[in-house]
């Protein structure tokens, strides 16, 4: 009998099945490093010709198809905008759908079953289709409906706008968020939760200064997947808030908006000479790369200095 | 079999060394107590009662609900769903069982300290300040002479009273344990459960929180669980042994320890299985 230890002398890598396990692995990664490289370079080379400040800082006043006096101010704020406001509305319906789900529901319960059901099918559905359910429920029929009620002769609400494109982006990645924050709530230890009730506080206050606190800097990340996700898209703000050609920034929530990708869009398809304006047009996927990189970035480090700070002591 | 289950205490066993007097009221008082897991019985007709300013320990093989009789005490079990109490359960006279009872009242009572330690991820001064909080205690200059009070009876002041704005987290095992034991004793309970509570912990830290027990003895109630028969033999003043959900036989330790009635107990306590 061979002593254990020995039975298996496979070497470094496991021996033959280990190294096609490695090359294969390896191979697989090379192959998304080299297609992600590919991409960057393409937007990069063929961006940077028509990128520079002048581009991403005025606002276009003549046609923004000719190289020389094409800009991105108004896409750049209109898609900043539109993250930032869908933000403020997903995370907290989010994370108290989360904490109902994961602190307070009966998980056996149907009606518990009902909610993750609906959960997963929300983000299965395709997001041309939340497009059509923005402009169905928000735009027509929240928006029809409170100008009614205000009585107004003209449509104030019942148009597409800045706050009904945020909204529609908030319900499509309301199951990011749920489910990234159920995760980072899940992770805290139950002790913790039995420390505190023993110690004679409620289920609220126990969720409210013990389980939330440490569950931050995973909520965040929902919150980046989020604000990744809804950045790039186009398709639910085309019928909800997307505006052609806007002269003005948008100064309030009911206000049409431009933005970069559905621009990248219109450059791409209503070019009157395509090969001039493609330079504008990679120049303006590129501005989108980096807000999106920007966004995250930023989300990224609050979160980091969120850890630092529950790690130093409360 | 005869199991002498449901004996209240006999009246020579009531003046141990330092018991307050024979007619105090028990601390805790338990008739018929079952309790089931989804219809899965975890504890059979408890009837006992734990006399104050003494500690009992909760003893017997893994699975025969020691926990699960220790966390009936302050209605822990409510945690878990599918869980059903019959029976009665008094806390200082009072029923703790029905539904319409303060629960968070009571375990400001009944302060709990569990096997893994479970400091809050705060500095060792917001750890102590938490209970102090939910009791509307605000004022500064009261919470920390409570803080201090507490930690000195915890025998952890001289250890931590430089580094009270430090993590909690930093402190070792032995140290976080007597941490929660403050916590726990920080909002003035009239009794600490104990769910083996240095199980975890190497000899020498577990001497240190057995010393903790028997100071603490004087001022409050103590209900340990233990799977470690040597530290209720040395720690206890009374002892329950329990097999499958049921008291088999309660007792002054000594007894439980030397003169056992129960051939199960016996045979536990001597090491012949458990």
């Amino acid at each position: 009998m061979r002593p254990i230890g020995e039975s298996r002398r496979l070497g470094r890598w496991g021996g033959p099945a280990g190294i096609v396990g490695l090359i294969l692995t390896g191979l697989a990664t090379l192959v998304l490093l080299a297609f992600l490289v590919a991409l960057l370079t393409t937007v990069l080379s063929k961006g940077m010709p028509a990128f520079s400040w002048r581009f991403v800082s005025t606002i276009p006043r003549k046609d923004f198809f000719d190289v020389d006096s094409a800009a991105i101010l108004p896409m750049v704020v209109g898609t900043s905008l539109r993250v930032l406001i869908m933000t403020v509305f997903v995370m907290p319906f989010g994370v108290i759908t989360a904490v109902y789900l994961t602190e307070y529901a009966d998980p056996a319960s149907p009606f518990t079953r009902g909610i993750r059901a609906a959960i997963g099918n929300i983000a299965g559905v395709p997001s041309i289709v939340f497009g059509l359910f923005g402009l169905g429920f928000f735009v027509n029929f929240l928006g029809r409906g409170l100008d009614g009620l205000t009585g107004s002769g003209v449509p104030v609400f019942g148009r597409p706008s800045l706050l009904w494109a945020s909204l529609t982006l908030a319900v499509m990645t309301l199951p990011v968020v749920i489910v990234a924050t159920e995760e980072s709530l899940r992770s805290i230890p139950s002790g913790l939760r039995e420390a505190s009730l023993a110690l004679g506080a409620t289920k609220l206050e126990t969720v409210w200064t013990i389980v939330l606190p440490q569950a931050l800097p995973g909520i965040l990340t929902g919150g980046i997947l989020a604000v990744g996700r809804a950045a790039g898209e186009v398709a639910p703000i085309l019928f909800t808030g997307a505006a052609y050609y806007t002269a003005e920034l948008p100064g309030r929530l009911t206000d049409q908006f431009m933005d970069l990708g559905y621009h990248v869009y219109v450059l791409a398809t209503q070019s009157p000479n395509v090969d001039q304006t493609a330079p504008i047009l990679y120049a303006t996927a590129l501005a989108l790369l980096v807000l999106t990189l920007a966004l995250n970035a930023g989300a990224i480090l609050l979160r980091s200095r969120m850890r630092r700070n529950l790690r130093e002591a409360v | 079999m005869e199991t002498p289950t449901s004996r209240s205490i006999p009246a020579e066993d009531a003046l141990d060394s330092e018991s307050p007097s024979r007619t105090s009221p028990p601390a805790i008082e338990t008739k018929d107590l079952c309790l089931s897991y989804d219809e899965a019985p975890a504890l059979r007709d408890v009837s006992l009662s734990v006399p104050e300013r003494q500690v009992t320990a909760l003893i017997g093989p893994s699975g025969c609900g020691k926990s699960t009789l220790l966390r009936c005490f302050n209605r822990m079990n409510d945690l878990i769903p599918g869980v059903r109490v019959t029976g009665q359960c008094r806390v200082g006279g009072q029923d703790i069982l029905g539904d319409g009872v303060d629960v968070i009242g009571l375990r400001k009572q009944v302060g709990m300290v569990f096997q893994r330690s479970n400091p809050f991820p705060m500095s060792i001064r917001a750890n102590m300040a938490y209970g102090l909080k939910l009791q509307g205690l605000r004022n500064r200059v009261e919470q920390d002479r409570i803080v201090e009070e507490s930690l000195r009876a915890a025998a952890l002041w001289d250890e931590v009273k430089d580094r009270l704005d430090r993590n909690a987290l930093e402190l070792s095992g032995g140290q976080q344990q007597r941490l929660c034991i403050a916590r726990a004793i920080a909002i003035r309970p009239r009794i600490l459960l104990m769910d083996e509570p240095a199980s975890a912990l190497d000899p020498i830290t577990t001497m240190r929180i057995e010393e903790l027990i028997l100071e603490l003895r004087r001022d409050y109630t103590i209900v340990i669980v233990t799977h470690n028969m040597q530290q209720a033999a040395r720690i206890s003043d009374r002892t329950a042994f329990l097999y499958l959900g049921e008291v088999v036989e309660f007792d002054r330790t000594s007894r439980i320890f030397t003169h056992p009635r129960d051939q199960r107990t016996e045979d536990y306590v001597t090491g012949r299985f458990g």
